[in-house]
């Protein structure tokens, strides 16, 4: 069923309060890693809400997604809710991955979301593999896949937009063009232009202004029912910054990008601010409004940590559970224990 | 009822039984619909089921295979069709990070059910590159399982059951046996994966062969039948899992063997049966296990040294002469 979500002010709200709820989820990521409560590192979504919000608004359960290192927004967009990812990023037995996965596999499976890959570009091909079987088993589902401009220097994306082109499978291919990868300016690694790259293989190809969530929306929610319709695929480039460091340990980087281009894209481009201040303007929320979602969404991330830090983990006997489908315990198995 | 058919008909016939029984089961790979493959094991199927479901894809190997992945994910059983086991390098992000992980890493909620059917074995004359046994490098990763056939009857009953196991399962085939006869079943059966199987029975050593070396290891006992030695041989048809209690039990019996494999010998296949054994039966051994694996070099080209790079049935039944003498294989 085609939706225009965006013609309604509930749809902009719900916009708005999921773009809250990431930027919540990722400031009290940032403060269990600087607290030292939480294992490894993670890659903060913080900037870039308007992406994953936008796109994730124009697709279904049904739809699908795959995310990449960076994918806690992706995450929290398709439906996931707080409590669980905690636990999940806290490695405890009730995350969504059951702890076994971590920030950057978190996955909301029962949402559609394939999982998050920690092999820059690695998921390239299972989105266009979900998108085969959307054809293949006459189902009217679209299959969006995330990654970052790093990752179009893999060579895996070409070899399946190829395929997707000539299929013409219902796969929306997803750039966040976030300026970096790592450590490096995206202009030093992409030659001429990322669109361009996509229409080589006869894809259509757009450019978004990804601080913008109702104009990814719009674009989103077209591609998604020309995909249904069997249009499919399509590429879209999306313009967007990363607030923190590549992840939580980048601290000090000045050598990559100055405080003043930080500063610039906070002041002038953030998305939430943005599109609160288009919500007051248009009449849909007042101020307070705002500020209440805000404080709400606030106040459920903090019981959600809560919850979290005291969820047991998981218990030992589960280390080799999970390899094989059907196995219980995949030692014993694999020396040949009849199950 | 049993009829003689060749390795390759043992598969086409797996395949095409298993895409009558099951709509969601697929063919996917180079050359796999008109051609039927360089091989021509995967002939008539296109026409039977159609370029939907056998499909022709461009010369991409981590292309098709991560697309293969996905589509495992979301209700298709694709068989990928790897032209030859040395490619097995390109394709190695797509099937050891994505497909053996994706299981585990999502707690058990996602799962891969395909089937990565690909080749192995040296002396076709075909230099370094399209001759390699390269199903350890496979067999060392968690989460994929590992099936090794070495007749057509093998072949058939662990393709059926790979393509049913809802987990990602790689199959090597012998390229130099898909034109062996062996007697198959006309009923339908299936072989479990982790069952090995006897083959012969003997009392003084145990020869464990893989693939074509389970041939090699039946030729040796027939050789060592000759001088009176009884050689007891044992086909694990799956590394993964790997039947550890018939092997465990043959060699707590003979009290000595050899483990034959086509993958190279160094940290190979071979190196970890053997090691299996002396951590587990080593009170019942009287000699050292013995290692064949192919020679640790790349495979030349040349007749003249291709040919040394593999075990024999002669070199097997001379280890195992001297095994049951008690000479040292290994100088002391
Ligand atoms: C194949 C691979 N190479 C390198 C890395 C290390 N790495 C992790 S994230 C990253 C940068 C990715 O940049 P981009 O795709 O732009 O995503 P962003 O981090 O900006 O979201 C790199 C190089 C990796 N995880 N995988
Ligand atoms: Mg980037």
């Amino acid at each position: 069923m085609p939706r225009d979500k965006s013609a309604n002010s509930e749809a902009y709200l719900r916009m708005y309060r999921q773009m809250v709820r990431i930027r919540a989820f990722e400031n009290n990521a940032n403060q269990l890693y600087l607290n030292a409560k939480m294992p490894g590192l993670t890659h903060m979504y913080t900037g870039q809400e308007a992406v994953a919000v936008g796109i994730c608004e124009a697709l279904t359960d049904e739809d699908r997604i795959t995310s990449t290192h960076r994918g806690h927004g992706h995450c929290l967009a398709k439906g996931a809710e707080l409590r669980l990812m905690f636990c999940e990023l806290l490695g405890k037995e009730e995350g969504y991955c059951r702890g076994k996965g971590g920030s950057m596999h978190i996955a909301d499976q029962a949402h559609g979301n394939l999982g998050a890959n920690a092999i820059v570009g690695g998921s390239a091909g299972i989105a266009t593999g979900a998108a085969l079987s959307a054809k293949r088993l006459g189902r009217n589902y679209v299959t969006v896949c995330f990654f970052g401009d790093g990752a179009t220097a893999q060579g895996l994306w070409y070899e399946v937009m190829n395929m997707a082109a000539l299929w013409k499978l219902p796969v929306i291919y997803a750039c966040e063009n976030n300026g970096y990868s790592e450590y490096t300016p995206t202009d030093e690694v992409v030659a001429g232009s990322l669109t361009a790259r996509a229409e080589a293989f006869g894809i259509e190809a757009h450019q978004v202004d990804g601080q913008d969530v109702l104009a990814v929306n719009k674009c989103a929610t077209e591609l998604a029912e020309r995909c249904r319709r069997g249009e499919g695929p399509f590429f879209i480039e999306l313009e967007t910054y990363r607030y923190h460091g590549h992840h939580v340990g980048d601290i000090n980087r000045d050598y990559y990008r100055s405080k003043e281009e930080e500063a610039r894209w906070k002041a002038d481009r953030d998305p939430i601010d943005n599109f609160g201040k288009w919500l007051q303007s248009e009449g849909v929320a007042a101020k307070e409004e705002l500020a209440m979602i805000d404080s709400e969404i606030g106040d459920e991330a903090a019981a959600a940590v809560k919850y979290a830090l005291a969820a047991p983990y998981p218990d030992a006997v589960e280390v080799d559970m999970h390899v094989f489908k059907g196995v219980e315990h995949a030692l014993p198995y694999m020396s040949g224990e009849r199950q | 009822m049993t009829r003689g058919i060749t390795l390759s008909q043992a598969v086409n016939e797996a395949i095409a039984e298993e895409m009558r029984r099951d709509e969601t089961v697929i063919l996917i790979g180079e050359d796999v619909a008109e051609a039927g493959t360089p091989f021509k094991v995967l002939s008539g199927l296109v026409e039977e089921f159609g370029t939907d479901r056998v499909i022709d894809t461009p010369i991409a190997e981590p292309g098709f295979m991560g697309i293969a992945v996905g589509a495992a994910m979301t209700g298709l059983r694709p068989i990928v069709d790897l032209m030859f086991g040395d490619f097995l390098y390109l394709v190695m992000d797509q099937l050891c990070n994505q497909a053996a992980k994706t299981h585990y890493m999502s707690g058990g909620k996602l799962s891969v059910p395909l089937v990565l059917r690909t080749n192995l074995g040296a002396t076709r004359r075909s230099a370094a590159q399209h001759s390699q046994s390269l199903h350890a490098l496979v067999a060392h990763i968690p989460g994929l399982k590992v099936a090794m056939p070495s007749s057509a009857y093998e072949a058939k009953g662990l393709l059926k059951a790979a393509i049913r196991d809802d987990n990602p399962v790689v199959i090597f085939e012998d390229k130099l046996m898909y034109q062996d006869k062996a007697p198959v079943p006309e009923e339908e059966y299936l072989l479990p994966l982790g069952e090995a199987a006897i083959l012969r029975e003997g009392s003084e050593v145990t020869l464990i062969g893989t693939s074509s070396m389970r041939q090699v290891c039946e030729r040796a006992a027939e050789i060592l039948d000759g001088d009176g030695i009884g050689a007891e041989v044992i086909d694990p048809r799956t590394l993964v899992p790997l039947d550890e209690g018939t092997i465990l039990g043959s060699v707590r019996k003979t009290s000595r063997a050899i483990v034959v494999d086509e993958g190279h010998q160094n940290f190979g296949i071979t190196a970890e049966i053997a090691a299996r054994i002396s951590e587990k039966a080593f009170y019942h051994l009287d000699a050292p296990v013995i290692r064949m694996g192919a020679m640790d070099v790349p495979v030349p080209f040349s007749p003249a040294l291709e040919d040394l790079t593999v075990p024999t049935p002669e070199g097997v039944a001379a280890n195992a002469r001297a095994l049951v003498r008690g000479v040292p294989v290994h100088a002391p």
